[in-house]
């Protein structure tokens, strides 16, 4: 049927896009003498593996805010949920007594990577498969967490009507941060301190005995992660929960009277949008190299809101553009506004530390107010489409099937 | 005892602080239905712009532009950015709130240069007291006096004008009111002007007591005095006001607990955690009577 | 005749106001049964105590003989109460479904101010009716194990179109359909819930002649293929007159009148309750 046809197209150009990513980070060290951007320092990759963790926040989001209807503003609690289960169940043993110095080690000695190198061993090849299967498990865990939170959460707030359910999840967001904040807590959380030692992206890099890297994945991965997931919840939109969830959002007293389940839809959607927002706040975690509560603010909550509006509410593909938009806007494009420029002897007024937030800002208040459907609005990009043209052929090979 | 009393003291004061704000937050939701989240923003502006008026003006001139320039401020953003979206859906509108209130603080960084500011001491305000054997400051002491004052004068003024009488009717229905010829936009605009003008004395007396101002500090008062609107029932102005001065103390109090509970942290949370509870057992706050949506 | 619907002093009381008062009516299986009252008389509300929309304030709704919803004034609405029976089902635990578990139990509805999902095409609205009765869970559905139902739920979709004579609006937008189809498709969509009961508020309300003498017959048509007893609000005097098996008539939350059409017609309080209404101002 219909949906069939989408897909395949879509998967090929998902691993075409992954390969792509692979070979762009590793093309510095085949080809000797490229310009510095193709260099694993350049702000590129920076900005590219950001943007892979916020797309997948932002998608997540878009689940909850623009295919189900409810305003909830707790992303940035969920993230924080996952970012500290899968530091804290990641950090190696070795590394526990200096993180935690302050509070004379942590509570619990239990690490997935040691665990598993006590099945693999801890070098070679087996010291790499505990690492990766340590960071896999512990990712889902995350997204468990934060899962298991939004349900003991949604119970009393998912009744809520629209700006109150994003006020109380805003809340919500503000009481976990000081509770992973609290000192008494120190033992596991590490207080008001970061968690670091864990494994990172640039973990995920193959290198050989005398550690130089062989094989960069450190882009690789979060994109890897990033696209799975994101196929997830595209695929949870297309289904007849996503039908339901959008009936919600269209007219939930026409909705419940066609028998959908306001309560157990709208948990559903708000356990798994927290689910892959836990996800993607452990990539966070690995992005930044360290978990610490007071990164986890109602800013970041309010940034990944506006990449959304920005991409378009409603729109899985316009979320995961407008994130690259944003994220290369703020790393990267406008990074000039923040210094003294000089166009010939002129020195440009106005650009100083800042400036560039500022312009952003007013860029970001010019497309709610005036193009608030976003980029997309509630379309999506159908690659199926697009290669339609061009590859009639195979499209027909595949409706044989 | 000693103790007890300055912590009442400086709880009642920041209560009353937090109602200034409060009242604003509970005007604009009663009239559009809108968070308006920029509000401790503009609160923070206004905070700011005493420190920048106070360093070339005299202290009372200057007092009394930031008032006026506050107000002018909360008049352009409703005119600029939620008017134009008055037809929209109310989410909207809210995350047209939230930008506004990115783009003061990332404005508010930029113009700072990011470095927490102190803010001026002004005289009289600033100046210490001694109640009951604590050594308190007059802003302290005057907060409370202040608030029910302007408190009253602001209950006069919606239940004895005309451009209240046209307040209240356009928060029981916006729509019919339009239909009956009211200017809504005016309205509007008054309540902005009305709020923005309490934000401004708010922020005076806040900062005044306060070690320093940063671009992020209005966020935490404002949504504090959120709380404290819906606490007393969004549309009550005594409502947020009891509110603001419940949450004021409380948040005193957990302040001055032991510090070896280390439970200081939770000032906020606490805020939070109220709201919560009242979200969940009484949705339409403690003073306001409930409403049946019809299908 | 078992009764499918059965309301006993059903009262639906807001602050002061009694919308419903004491209502008691049976609606017989695999009958047309209508309700009727001039505007504001309840009706609409009647409806939305049935379909668990409003909690009634006191009284029983049985369906298929079992109690569906049941409740007695308690707490402030105690005090407040102005209706009868206030101690009648007293001992008698509340029931209060949800409006998705009622329509679980076979009852659908319209509703008076067409409720269309505005964002959805035609297709898409019937479609998501279907999510109700589909055995998938959420891993299933998000992985695809269901491609047999989700097949067989679209093609029932496609059915259901086609006999409403909607299959060729399959793809456009719900609300960019002329209004009498808007009608037509939220009733397909009600269908789609698989009902044993269906409740139509005004479904005529809006059409012209032609489309409502339509609408009779297909009415009539779908009670007989799929079974069905149908308890309709209306306004269309004609219609009501034309395809009521028994009428309701109620003012002001209380039943003045009921019997077979021409008994109903001929009642003089009920041609009160009219009165100063012309039928063409009714309609």
């Amino acid at each position: 049927m219909k949906q069939k046809r989408n897909i395949l197209p879509t998967l090929t150009c998902i691993t075409v896009l992954l390969l792509l990513v692979i070979l762009l980070e590793n093309i510095s060290s085949f080809i000797p003498g490229l310009p510095q951007i193709f260099q694993p320092t350049s702000p590129l990759f920076t900005v590219l593996k950001k943007a892979a963790v916020y797309s997948l926040v932002a998608v997540s989001m878009n689940l909850l805010n623009g295919f189900t209807g409810l305003f909830s503003l707790g992303q940035a609690g969920f993230m924080l949920l996952g970012a500290y289960t899968y530091a804290i169940l990641t950090v190696p043993a070795s590394e526990k007594a200096q993180v935690y110095y302050l509070f004379g080690g942590c509570a619990f000695d239990f690490s997935l990577v040691d665990m598993f190198e006590g099945i693999f061993g801890t070098s070679g090849f087996g010291a790499a498969l505990s690492m990766v299967l340590a960071c896999l498990i512990a990712l889902i865990l995350a997204g468990c967490v934060a899962g298991f939170f939004a349900y003991l959460i949604g119970i009393p707030v998912l009744r809520l009507k629209s700006d109150y359910l994003a006020i109380a999840t805003l809340g919500f967001a503000e009481i976990l941060r000081a509770i992973f904040q609290w000192q008494k807590l120190g033992p596991v959380t590490n207080g008001a301190n970061m968690i670091k030692g864990f494994p990172t992206f640039s973990s995920f890099n193959i290198t050989d005995a005398s550690g130089n890297v062989l094989l960069r994945l450190s882009t690789f991965v979060p994109f890897l992660i990033s696209s799975l997931c994101i196929i997830v919840i595209v695929l949870l939109i297309n289904s007849s929960y996503g039908r339901a969830f959008k009936s919600i959002r269209d007219d939930e007293i026409a909705a419940e009277a066609m028998g959908v389940s306001l309560f157990k839809h709208k948990m559903l959607s708000f356990v798994i949008s927290s689910f892959f927002a836990g996800v993607g706040g452990a990539l966070f975690a690995m992005y930044v190299a360290n978990a610490q509560a007071k990164a986890f603010t109602s800013v970041m909550t309010y940034e990944i809101l506006l990449i959304v509006v920005i991409g378009g509410i409603g729109s899985v593909s316009g979320s995961v553009l407008a994130t690259f938009l944003y994220v290369a806007c703020s790393e990267w494009w406008l990074r000039f506004l923040d210094s003294e420029q000089y166009i010939g002897g002129f020195k440009v007024p106005l650009l100083r530390n800042g400036f560039r937030m500022v312009v952003f800002s007013v860029v970001i208040m010019v497309i709610v107010l005036f193009f608030s459907q976003g980029i997309m609005g509630n379309r999506e990009i159908n690659i199926g489409a697009l290669l339609k043209k061009r590859s009639v052929k195979t499209d027909k090979a595949e409706r044989k099937e | 005892m000693e103790y007890v009393i300055s912590v009442l003291l400086s709880g009642i004061s920041v209560g009353g602080q937090y109602a200034l704000i409060a009242i604003g937050y509970t005007l604009v939701y009663g009239i559009l239905r809108l968070i308006n989240f920029a509000h401790g923003d503009v609160f923070m502006v206004a905070g700011l712009m005493g420190i920048y008026l106070t360093a070339t003006l005299p202290i009372p001139a200057a007092l009394v532009l930031v008032v006026i320039l506050t107000v002018v401020l909360g008049f352009t953003i409703e005119r600029v950015a939620y008017k134009p979206l008055r037809e929209a859906p109310r989410m909207s509108v809210m995350i047209s709130a939230i930008g506004v209130s990115y783009l003061l603080q990332n404005t508010a960084t930029y113009v700072t240069g990011g470095q927490p500011m102190t803010y001026p001491v002004i005289p009289f305000l600033s100046d210490t007291v001694n109640v009951a054997g604590t050594q308190t400051k007059w802003v302290v002491i005057l907060t409370p006096f202040l608030v029910l004052a302007l408190v009253v004068a602001l209950s006069l003024l919606i239940n004895r004008t005309k451009i209240g009488m046209a307040m209240r009717a356009v928060s029981k229905d916006f729509e019919t009111s339009r239909l009956m010829g009211i200017k809504i936009n005016s309205v509007i605009s008054v309540t902005f002007i009305i709020g923005s003008a309490l934000a401004a004395i708010g922020s005076i007396l806040f900062f005044t007591n306060y070690p320093a101002i940063t671009p992020t500090a209005g966020a935490m008062p404002g949504l504090k005095a959120f709380v404290a609107a819906v606490f007393g029932g969004i549309g009550s102005i005594p409502g947020a006001v009891i509110g603001a001065f419940l949450i004021g103390i409380c948040e005193t109090i957990i302040k001055g607990l032991p510090s070896s509970w280390d439970v200081s942290v939770f000032s906020d949370a606490f805020t939070f955690a109220l709201l919560i509870v009242i979200l969940v057992f009484k949705p339409q706050g403690l003073f306001v009577e409930a409403a049946t949506d019809k299908v | 005749m078992a009764n499918a619907l059965h309301l006993e002093n059903v009262t639906m009381q807001f602050g002061g106001v009694v919308s419903v008062n004491n209502l008691t009516l049976d609606v017989p299986e695999h009958k047309i049964i209508a309700l009727i009252g001039p505007n504001g008389a309840g009706k609409t509300t009647a409806f939305n105590c049935i379909t668990g929309v409003y909690q009634p304030t006191n009284g029983l709704i049985e369906f298929m003989g079992k109690p569906m919803v049941r409740n007695h004034p308690s707490g402030k609405a105690a005090k407040a109460y102005k209706g009868e029976n206030a101690d009648k089902y007293i001992s008698e635990p509340v029931l209060s479904p949800t409006p998705d578990q009622i329509t679980g139990l076979g009852i659908a509805r319209t509703f008076q101010n067409i409720r269309l999902w505005k964002s959805m095409t035609v297709f898409e609205n019937v479609l998501i009716a279907k999510h109700l009765r589909a055995k998938q869970n959420v891993f299933s559905a998000t992985f695809r194990g269901n491609l047999a139902e989700e097949n067989r739920m679209r093609e029932e979709t496609m059915e259901l179109l086609a006999e409403q004579g909607l299959d060729g609006y399959k793809d456009e937008l719900a609300v960019s359909l002329p209004y009498g189809l808007q009608r037509r498709l939220e009733i397909a969509r009600a269908l789609a819930t698989d009902p044993t009961l269906l409740l139509l508020d005004e479904p005529a309300a809006g059409m012209n002649p032609q489309e409502t003498a339509e609408l009779a017959d297909f009415v009539r048509d779908i009670r007989k293929k799929y079974d069905l007893t149908v308890f309709l609000i209306e306004h269309h005097m004609d219609l009501v007159m034309n395809i009521s098996d028994y009428i309701y008539v109620i003012d002001f939350g209380s039943e003045i009148a009921q019997g077979k059409p021409e008994e109903v017609q001929n009642n003089q309080q009920v041609i009160e309750a009219y009165l100063g209404i012309s039928e063409e101002e009714a309609v």
